[in-house]
């Protein structure tokens, strides 16, 4: 270790340093609003820790790789994080209950992204997913009252630690075949080691990919998404889709990429059927859901199905492209559901029946931002044009007919075609005539909403500098 | 720059339009009608600038100097999306429909809102600009991007303002048509993709994309998917089903903008890109276009004649009116051609005031069920003499437009082939049968005793006028429709000449 090194490391240092002074701040004063501050000062001082280390890319060890495309997620499930932290303000803050310890898990939750995020190795992958699932199980149990916060979080224990299992042991196997541990060694060794024993190989990484696939939950291991969407506070639901599921995401095409796993053509075939699945399972789930949270529980599984289309086409077109399309993906599914998310939260709250879709009837008339952010997310993640969604959707879609993989193309029409019906649903509750007058947001959430909106509509119709960005990184 | 200027005076009217609402009650109408007509003058004083159109030379389809009007700026360059905008003969006659059904279709929303007025204007500019979009871009990505952009704003007329079943309605009309948006993008995709992989670089232009070379199957499979987005929107047998829903459910102005309009886009399509971008896999499709076509003339005449819902019959009749323009462009000649465009002015008058009757109808009696009208024209005489002109005109009576349109069809299609000719003739007699139908069930025979003291009120001098406008541009069309002839002929007469080359190569290569 060297003195660029610490610098590279700024993010994952000003966090755990957030994380030490929470704790000492609760044993000092447990005061809830200064532990909000003081979680918001250290994400802001984390930002800017990520752009200062830009200048100080390297390996720190062999276990991170700091680069300019992790240093950009760090930021981005930052801006994330910072988003659930406001989202998390009046909901975890009832009169009399003293409720530190949340931006607690919070912080060690991000901690765990970040490091998942900056993993080289699958010692660090492993680490990253744990620091983060396990803050992620108490915030989800995080509401004392009420049983379904409680069946989630242990619905998602029990099945992350299955998945915990899965990985471990797909590891073992990976590393008994080659040797190595790091994403780079299996790269060089994995193909001699495939001619000498292709069972072990392709039995690991099998393992991995399920476990993995349990954590970004697509098909067939999605099973607990939409209870675990349902139960966990509606902050922690959004912090659930975008941050953990990005990072692991990111994790996951780290791996592929730089530990060369689309040479495998069987691995290949096994994403192929798991991206299918996602978008058909996913869509057709969704149809009949009535809690918009369940919903958009569904939607993250066929987004997700989309989104492997682009890992699977690796195999085809160059590296570049794909963490450019993987890149603009995320981005325009985080900003996405997080307005999705904003918006359930500050309508919605934490009280189930509010969020049936029949309770959002007449919100554009009463509350006409918080409707319209839902209505542009909504669009944008069916994928119309002018929105985010539809510049993703058409990245994914040029990759795959550059490499010709029209069976997915299909599904994903499909898909796409059966989406637009409850993305629908939403926006036509919204615009029914109610004469109810519901109660109004806080200033932070509207300005929030309205940052959001505009950051769809802009990812969406001035995409440029974006890919351009993306394209650098 | 003009192009531009007319879309963005649409948007911006929209927003003029949801803030009037704050001024007073009936302000949005006016600020809309205002909005459109600035438009439309707007247009006219800057094509009174330009060489008379008749006289320019043919536009040479893939040379955007020779069109009319011609805009390019960079959009996304990392894929070579750019927007480009471009006006000839058949666009200019497109845009000048949309802006006069636009005001026509403002002049119908008149008393038939009561509520959300502002947003309402709002949204029937907003489509008004999508549709603009669609017929003027030539970069393939904003033309999706229009294309699509279009349903939204036309989505929330039917989901709001519409009838009874209205969430039914828009729901399938938004499917649809999104659906075989997807199809569309895909093969936009595609066809990018393969003038990628022969010229090595990226563009969504329409002149660099003509004569992108492809293997055959390739060709067939990319132009399906882009003849069956136009087909749905147009919409044709048998893609036709989200329409009669659509136009029964809509407010009068959104039906009077969907007929009138909206339907129009496919057909642009059809001849802008879906014939020339693939003019040999268009040319071994067109046999099996033109029996789609015929089926639809057929099938919507049959079905129309069956309806007792007033605003489903014309809508039927527009399945049977677009097989026309479907055989007319599949016919690829001349005269086909020439009566396709025709068919598509005509009807897109004759139609949006049939269903402007139909509006005033529900508004004066609360119902669309023929079988409770009878013998209206005693109680509203001029409405009654007005839905007889629009009826005739719409059952092709000569001297009026659509007889023009069918007539050219016909004659094109017969130097194609017999048969479907002969079929599709049929269509003028059911036409005439249900057309005929309709005026004797709402307007003929005794009066229902009903509305005797109902105290009905007939047409006023603002729904005259609107009616009027109508009533002389389609008289215009079919006594001299030189005009529109004219505007068409030298974009048809390039248009045929581009597709000509490659089938004409070939053949010599035979030899």
């Amino acid at each position: 270790m060297n003195a660029t090194m610490f610098s590279a490391l700024a993010p994952i240092l000003i966090l755990s340093l957030t994380a030490i002074v929470l704790m000492i701040q609760a044993s000092i004063k447990r005061d809830q609003s200064l532990a909000w501050v003081i979680t918001a000062v250290g994400f802001v001082l984390t930002l800017c820790g990520a752009y200062y280390a830009r200048d100080f890319t390297q390996s720190v060890t062999i276990l991170l790789q700091v680069d300019h495309w992790s240093l950009f997620f760090t930021s981005l499930i930052m801006i994330a994080s910072l988003v659930t932290l406001v989202l998390s303000r009046d909901i975890f803050s009832p009169e009399g209950e003293r409720k530190e310890e949340y931006y607690l898990l919070l912080v060690l939750s991000v901690l765990g992204a970040v490091v998942l995020i900056q993993s080289s190795h699958m010692v660090s992958l492993l680490l990253g997913m744990e620091l983060m699932g396990v803050a992620l199980y108490a915030m989800i149990a995080f509401p004392e009252r009420g049983q379904l916060p409680l069946e989630a979080a242990i619905k998602y224990l029990v099945l992350s630690a299955c998945a915990s299992a899965m990985l471990l042991y797909g590891f073992a196997l990976i590393y008994a075949a080659t040797g190595e541990l790091s994403y780079a060694g299996i790269g060089a060794k994995g193909a001699l080691a495939y001619i000498e024993n292709p069972m072990l190989i392709m039995a690991g990484s099998a393992m991995v990919l399920a476990g993995i696939g349990f954590k970004l939950s697509v098909a067939p291991f999605h099973m607990w998404t939409p209870d675990v969407y349902q139960g966990a506070p509606t902050p922690v639901t959004g912090f659930l889709a975008t941050v953990s599921k990005g990072a692991v995401f990111v994790a996951l095409s780290r791996f592929y990429i730089d530990g060369g796993l689309d040479q495998y053509s069987g691995l290949n075939t096994a994403l192929v059927v798991l991206a299918i699945a996602s978008m058909l399972v996913g869509n057709w789930l969704a149809l009949r859901q009535e809690n918009i949270k369940r919903l958009l529980a569904y939607s993250s599984i066929a987004h997700f199905g989309y989104l492997l289309v682009v890992l699977i086409a690796l195999t085809y077109v160059d590296a570049g492209l794909v963490s450019q399309s993987i890149t603009f993906y995320l981005t325009a599914y985080m900003v996405t559901t997080l307005a999705a998310f904003t918006v359930v939260s500050t309508v919605a709250g934490e009280d189930t029946a509010k969020q049936d879709i029949s309770a959002f009837e007449g919100l554009f008339w009463h509350r006409p931002l918080e409707a319209s952010a839902l209505t542009v997310a909504m669009l944008s993640l069916a994928g119309i044009p002018l929105t985010a969604g539809f510049m993703a959707k058409f990245f994914v879609i040029t990759l795959g007919i550059q490499s010709g993989l029209w069976g997915l193309l299909a599904a994903l029409v499909v898909g796409s075609a059966v989406a637009i019906y409850y993305y629908l649903r939403v926006i036509y509750a919204m615009s029914k005539s109610t004469e109810s007058t519901g109660e109004s947001a806080n200033r932070l959430e509207k300005l929030l909403a309205l940052v959001l909106l505009a950051s769809i509509l802009v990812l969406g119709s001035w995409p440029q500098p974006f890919i351009a960005y993306a394209g650098g990184l | 720059m003009v192009m531009i200027n007319l879309i963005v005076i649409l948007l911006v009217g929209g927003l003029l339009a949801i803030l009037s609402e704050r001024i007073s009650d009936t302000m949005p109408r006016k600020v809309a009608m205002g909005v459109v007509l600035v438009d439309l003058l707007y247009l006219l004083v800057c094509l009174s600038g330009m060489p008379d159109i008749t006289q320019l030379q043919a536009p040479v389809a893939n040379d955007p100097s020779s069109w009319l009007m011609h805009f390019k700026a960079d959009w996304i360059p990392a894929f070579g999306i750019s927007i480009e905008l471009a006006l000839d003969g058949i666009s200019l006659l497109m845009v000048l429909l949309t802006l006069v059904l636009g005001a026509i279709a403002i002049s119908a929303s008149w008393t038939d809102i009561v509520v959300r007025k502002g947003f309402f204007e709002a949204n029937l500019l907003w489509s008004l600009a999508g549709v603009l979009g669609v017929f003027m871009s030539l970069d393939l990505m904003l033309f999706f991007l229009f294309w699509e952009v279009m349903l939204i704003p036309m989505y929330f007329m039917i989901a709001i303002w519409g009838h009874e079943n209205r969430g039914y309605a828009a729901m399938k009309f938004f499917i649809f048509t999104q659906a075989s948006g997807l199809l569309m993008l895909v093969s936009i995709l595609a066809l990018v993709a393969v003038n990628h992989g022969a010229t090595g670089t990226w563009t969504f232009s329409y002149f660099d994309l003509l004569n992108t070379e492809m293997a055959e199957q390739t060709a067939h499979w990319i132009m399906l998917g882009f003849f069956i987005a136009f087909v749905v929107k147009l919409p044709g047998f048998p893609f036709h089903t989200w329409l009669p829903d659509a136009h029964t459910q809509a407010p009068t102005a959104g039906s009077v903008i969907l007929a009138g309009i909206l339907l129009k886009t496919g057909a642009y399509g059809l001849i802008r890109f879906a014939v020339p971008l693939f003019p040999e896999a268009a040319l071994n499709f067109s046999y099996s276009a033109m029996w789609l076509g015929a089926a639809g003339v057929v099938y919507g005449a049959v079905l129309a004649f069956g309806q007792t819902d007033f605003k489903r019959l014309i809508a039927y009749s527009s399945v049977s009116h677009m097989g026309f323009v479907l055989l007319g462009i599949y016919a690829w000649n001349e005269l086909a051609l020439q009566g396709a465009v025709m068919q598509m002015v005509a009807h897109g008058f004759s139609t949006a005031a049939l269903f402007m009757i139909a509006g005033s109808l529900q508004e004066r009696l609360h119902t669309r069920d023929m079988r409770e009208m009878s013998g209206l024209w005693q109680q509203m005489p001029r409405m009654g003499a007005v839905a007889m002109f629009f009826v005739v005109a719409s059952l092709g009576l000569p001297g009026l437009g659509n007889f023009v349109a069918e007539f050219l069809v016909l004659l094109g299609l017969f130097q194609v082939n017999v048969w479907i000719t002969v079929i599709a003739a049929t269509g003028l007699i059911t036409g005439a049968a249900y057309s005929l139908l309709l005026m004797q069930r709402s307007f003929q025979g005794e009066v229902n005793k009903k509305w005797a003291d109902y105290g009905l009120a007939d047409f006023g001098p603002r729904e005259m006028l609107t009616m009027g406008v109508m009533m002389i541009a389609l008289i215009l069309l079919g006594i001299y429709p030189q005009p529109v002839l004219d505007a068409a002929q030298p974009v048809l007469q390039s248009l045929l000449e581009l597709t000509a080359t490659p089938a004409l190569a070939s053949a010599e290569a035979m030899q």
